[in-house]
């Protein structure tokens, strides 16, 4: 067989350039991090990542992922569900709804939620008298998380549900087994591999997002300060080492979801070969 | 168990899926909806199910009224088109399913559950292969797993959508024989769907012809072939010649040929025969004179196909004839004959009517 590029050399140069731009563009930046966290020593990179502010803002990136993950996975689920088995008036304005948090950037969303919850904000006033505060503290934070990281996993679920089709859970149903038991042991296995791919898209987002936490957070040190934030501010005030420590951790957490997702698939392909 | 749909009708916004529609299965009985795509079996079907719901009409399964029955509880075997077996379980788990499913208070014991799977696999010639995977099975192997999965409950009825749509000729033919002989070893009542004529009338002890959300005609494939109730069923249940032209004195005419029609009064006729109710000859004869060139000899199987033109004739017509008649006339591409109808069918009378007019005179 015949392919395009098929020659030895062009192979070659092919391949070259692909690796090349791969470090050069993903491999190269990442050293790079490492490299300036640890410019001053060890030691210096443990100080900066054990200060208070650092381990407050660590705290505060894992409390939003953890709950916006776990909620977007269920979100998202129920959605591409809904959208891919139902048929409804409003179904697709509803598809066309679930892009809205990639089309907007996301300050604009910071911005809606400052005007809707703030404290001269349209639901802000009564917030205030029951003295719930949302903005500049993490309910608001967790709030424009869940608005901007809402799609991910309907997005990478509904292509997926549409293309398979609804013939296997039609024939669970008429093998007399309950809602529950169709999605546990009939739809839930199908989507498995796109749903994790989702929860990982979902929780890098949700970990590194800054645009729109950066307008609700208001910056409070030690308080309202995510990872991104905080790499921002040290930043700002001319500590490199200090802000690419918390950029380390950042990218730590990044090869850690990656390296969770590699172990998952391998571990499912593994039981499937045994079987 | 038998069915009973009475006036059961379908819309889908504005289009009309299902005019009223009744039918009376017996039990035990194995029923064919035949029709072309978009005639309704397959919403008919469905509805029977519970998979869709009528807008109106009831359904009986027995003296059960099951019209608002969920699915899960019609007790119903499906069979899929395209199979829809579970990808990520064994052949199996897939028949399994059913069982395992239950609630727990009325599940069977797991040596149960294995015992009985294997004996379904063992009625389908399938109990090696009941540690592979679908995807891992040719498509009849597919079919049969599913029909084992769907009988695993031992359902009151038995339903199949296309069942054996999907596959090659060989296949096809071997599954349906073996079908008829589980349907005559378990005697479910069974209600199929099909667009293949051979099929539905090879399996079916009465066969529903259905077109534009209607039912044509309920018989026995006997009855269907020999007296279709009108032109669609006649039409859509083989081959069929059209011979037009202008009638008078029960003689019809059309450019240079003519053939004696008794019975038929004056005017213009559209007549229908079928590809074996033509003879060949090499002379015409007082009764009809219709001559023909063979275009193209299709030998198949047990008999041989001629396509034949002629310029009174709008579109070719298709003969069938036997080896022995095709030797005797040594037939060619080119050859010039003459046909005679053995005979002619009408559908523009108030009722179907046959002409014979070889045996008239």
């Amino acid at each position: 067989m015949i392919r395009i590029g098929d020659a030895p050399r062009v192979r070659r140069l092919l391949i070259g350039a692909a690796l090349a731009l791969t470090a050069l563009f993903l491999l190269l930046p990442l050293v790079a991090i490492f490299a300036q966290a640890l410019m001053s020593g060890i030691d210096v990179y443990w100080q900066n990542l054990s200060s208070v502010y650092t381990l407050s803002a660590i705290g505060l990136t894992l409390l939003v992922a953890a709950i916006t993950v776990p909620v977007n996975l269920v979100f998202g689920v129920f959605l591409a569900w809904l959208v891919t088995r139902f048929d409804f008036p409003g179904r697709r304005l509803l598809q066309t709804l679930i892009d809205i948090p990639f089309a907007v950037s996301p300050v604009v969303a910071g911005l809606v939620y400052l005007l809707l919850y703030g404290r001269n904000g349209w639901l802000g006033g009564w917030l205030d008298a029951h003295d719930i505060q949302i903005m500049f503290a993490w309910p608001g934070i967790v709030l424009v998380t869940l608005f901007v990281t809402c799609p991910f996993v309907a997005r990478e679920l509904i292509p997926l549900m549409q293309t398979q089709g609804s013939r296997e859970e039609e024939a669970a149903v008429t093998l007399g087994a309950s809602g529950w038991t169709i999605f546990r042991r009939v739809t839930l296995p199908n989507i498995r591999h796109a749903l994790l791919y989702g929860v990982i898209l979902t929780n890098a987002r949700a970990v590194g997002e800054f645009g729109a936490v950066s307008v609700v957070a208001g910056a409070i040190r030690g308080q309202t300060n995510t990872l991104p934030l905080q790499v921002e501010q040290l930043y700002q005030d001319y500590n490199t080492v200090g802000a690419f420590t918390s950029a380390s951790l950042l990218a730590l957490l990044a090869l850690l979801t990656l390296a969770a997702k590699a172990a998952l698939e391998w571990r499912a392909a593994r039981r499937e070969t045994a079987t | 168990m038998s069915i009973r749909i009475s006036q059961i009708d379908k819309r889908y916004g504005r289009t009309r899926a299902l005019e009223p529609i009744d039918l009376d299965i017996h039990d035990g009985e194995l029923i064919g909806l035949l029709g072309p795509s978009g005639s309704g079996k397959t919403t008919l079907l469905r509805i029977v199910a519970g998979l869709e719901q009528a807008d109106g009409g009831s359904i009986h399964f027995g003296d059960r009224d099951v019209t608002r029955v969920h699915v899960r509880d019609r007790r119903i075997g499906f069979v899929f088109q395209h199979y829809a077996l579970f990808r990520h379980m064994t052949v199996f788990d897939n028949v399994a399913f059913g069982l395992t499913a239950m609630p727990r208070a009325r599940r069977p014991s797991s040596g149960e559950i294995r015992g009985r799977v294997m004996q379904l696999l063992e009625m389908v010639r399938l109990q090696d292969f009941a540690q592979r995977f679908p995807a891992q099975l040719s498509g009849g192997q597919q079919q049969r797993v599913s029909l084992a999965r769907a009988l695993a409950l031992q359902p009151d009825v038995l339903l199949l959508d296309e069942p054996f749509g999907a596959l090659d000729a060989k296949v096809r033919q071997e599954l349906r024989r073996w079908l008829r002989h589980l349907h005559e070893e378990l005697h479910f009542t069974s209600l199929f769907v099909t667009h293949d004529q051979e099929e539905a009338l090879e399996l079916s002890d009465r066969v529903v012809v259905m077109s534009n959300g209607r039912v044509e005609q309920i018989a026995t494939p006997d009855t269907l072939y020999r007296q279709p109730a009108n032109q669609f069923v006649f039409e859509f249940l083989g081959d069929v010649n059209r011979l037009e032209g202008d009638v008078e004195d029960e003689v019809l005419t059309c450019g240079d040929a003519r053939v004696a029609v008794p019975g038929v009064e004056n005017g213009r006729q559209e007549l229908l025969l079928r590809p074996h109710e033509i003879w060949l000859g090499e002379q015409p004869d007082a009764r009809a004179h219709l001559p023909v060139s063979v275009t193209a000899v299709v030998p198949v199987g047990a008999e041989v196909r001629l396509e034949l033109e002629a310029d009174w004739l709008g579109e070719p017509w298709l003969a069938t004839i036997g080896h022995a008649e095709f030797e005797r006339l040594d037939v060619k591409r080119g050859k010039r004959l003459f046909a005679q109808p053995s005979r002619l069918h009408r559908f523009d009378t108030p009722r179907p009517q046959t002409l014979a007019p070889l045996a008239t005179s």
